[in-house]
């Protein structure tokens, strides 16, 4: 349980970090070594990569701590979105007063993040990058159709959440790109919403888990909603069809059901020893119904 | 530089300065038992999951199998042999852990200790509801839990 050897690089500033990936990235893969990936990581809370590195799942040559590299933990009304930087450690998104207030599904989200001890370390950016499919944040990512910030040496691009998550622990983040924000449209953000997860244990990775938002009209409609469910699939889901069960109705227990029902459809857990395919269906419907009714309350 | 290469630390551990060398793959758990000697620090899992390797680092839980120990450059470490006075006096916690017979093989208290300190370092008087989600981090394999949750609730009603 130690980790094997590694290249050690602090670096303080995001050029030198973007520079440093760069250069290791293309020393990696000369010609697209498909291992690249394994060869260089990025160092952010450490939470799930120190384990990683402890069981010696990887060994990277060089491991680039972010820890010191300024300006990556700054919460910034920008435009029409709430720029949270990559490196915000969890236990800030639970009581920062920008995020309670502007993009409060975040901050309840991150309480079900592990324990203190963890989300004092743990950072957005990582649980991103690292995209365990039962995670909260990117649960919370997809349903505040947030975007994820990019850089690279050869400049910053955006990547809706929608899009960015490829499988389980992948993502479309390339083998010189940093995760340097997450961007929460207030428009999404300050929506009632509900959020609902199921874990043995307070702190346990979830067993399912579901993030609901709403738009209501003044007379009550619902003109648009978002629902997320993650743990039943390689990726956390965003359930159009799920979602659209709800718009032009007023959130009465029939457009409830009907939802539920869409996300019964729509998804395809796989059982294994936590939990059976059938009762993580169950219950994932069963917490988008709670994460719905919690909106419902909100209104 | 050579992958071996070592890192100078420096950070103040229990309210000493200390300056040494580490090799960056070495957590923090490991260097403050193997080159500082303090073995007070339990490593258990070693990834992250049982909290016994939980100490202070600035003043915030974190779990030192999880942090290497470079990492801790700047930084003031608090582990379980800060509790007690130099004299040898029990702090509280501890004390309350003895009465309530709140270990018994004692191997996670320390990370016991050092949550219960934060927990209650933040919210006094904290409910028992409030005590055992704070402990949920850490593991009991002795499953002495409901002496663990006694002995904080009564340290906190004796502050």
């Amino acid at each position: 349980m130690k980790p094997a050897p590694f290249r050690y690089l602090r670096p303080t500033s995001l050029d030198d970090a973007l520079a440093a990936l760069h250069q290791a990235a293309s020393e990696a893969s000369p010609d697209g070594d498909e291992f690249a990936s394994d060869r260089v990581k990025v160092l952010a809370g450490g939470q799930s990569l120190v384990p990683l590195l402890s069981m010696r799942l990887t060994q990277p040559e060089l491991l680039i701590d972010l820890n010191a590299v300024a300006g990556l933990n700054r919460i910034e009304r920008d435009g029409e979105d709430l720029r949270v930087g990559a490196m915000t450690r969890h236990e800030r998104l639970v009581d920062d007063p920008m995020i309670t207030a502007e993009v409060p599904l975040v901050a309840q989200a991150a309480t079900y993040i592990g324990h203190r001890a963890i989300r004092t370390r743990g950072t957005l950016g990582g649980s991103l990058a690292h995209a365990d499919p039962a995670a909260e944040l990117p649960l919370v990512a997809l349903a505040l159709e947030a975007e994820i910030e990019l850089a690279s040496l050869s400049g910053t691009r955006r990547v809706p959440a929608s899009a960015f998550f490829e499988g389980p622990l992948s993502t479309c983040v390339g083998a010189d790109e940093l995760i340097v924000a997450v961007r929460f449209p207030l428009a999404t953000a300050r929506r009632p919403f509900g959020f609902a997860e199921l874990a043995r244990r307070h702190g346990d990775f979830a067993l399912a888990l579901a993030a609901v938002t709403v738009a209501v009209d003044a007379d009550g409609a619902c003109r648009a909603a978002t629902i997320a469910v993650g743990g039943v699939a390689g990726t956390p889901l965003l359930l159009g069809a799920a979602a659209r069960a709800l718009i032009g109705t007023r959130l009465e227990d029939d457009a409830v059901d009907a939802a539920a029902q869409a996300v019964t459809a729509h998804i395809n857990p796989h059982g294994d020893l936590h939990a059976s395919a059938g009762y993580r269906k169950a219950m994932a419907q069963l917490l988008v119904r709670r994460a719905i009714q919690t909106a419902r309350g909100a209104r | 530089m050579s992958p071996m290469s070592r890192w100078p630390l420096q950070c103040i551990v229990n309210g000493v300065l200390r300056q040494l060398e580490v090799e960056p793959r070495h957590t923090a758990v490991d260097v403050l038992r193997e080159q500082l000697g303090l073995t007070g620090t339990h490593a258990g899992c070693e990834h992250g999951v049982c909290g016994a390797c939980t100490i202070l680092v600035d003043d915030e839980p974190v779990r030192s199998c999880l942090l290497f120990a470079v990492q801790l450059e700047g930084c003031a470490v608090t582990t379980v042999e800060a509790l007690a006075s130099p004299e040898g006096e029990l702090h509280p916690l501890q004390d309350s852990f003895s009465a309530h017979h709140a270990l018994q093989c004692g191997f996670c208290t320390p990370g016991m200790l050092l949550t219960a300190l934060d927990l209650l370092a933040r919210n006094p008087d904290p409910t028992r509801s409030e005590v055992r989600q704070a402990l949920s981090a850490n593991l009991c394999r002795c499953t002495g839990y409901q002496q663990i949750v006694d002995a904080v609730m009564d340290a906190a009603r004796s502050r």
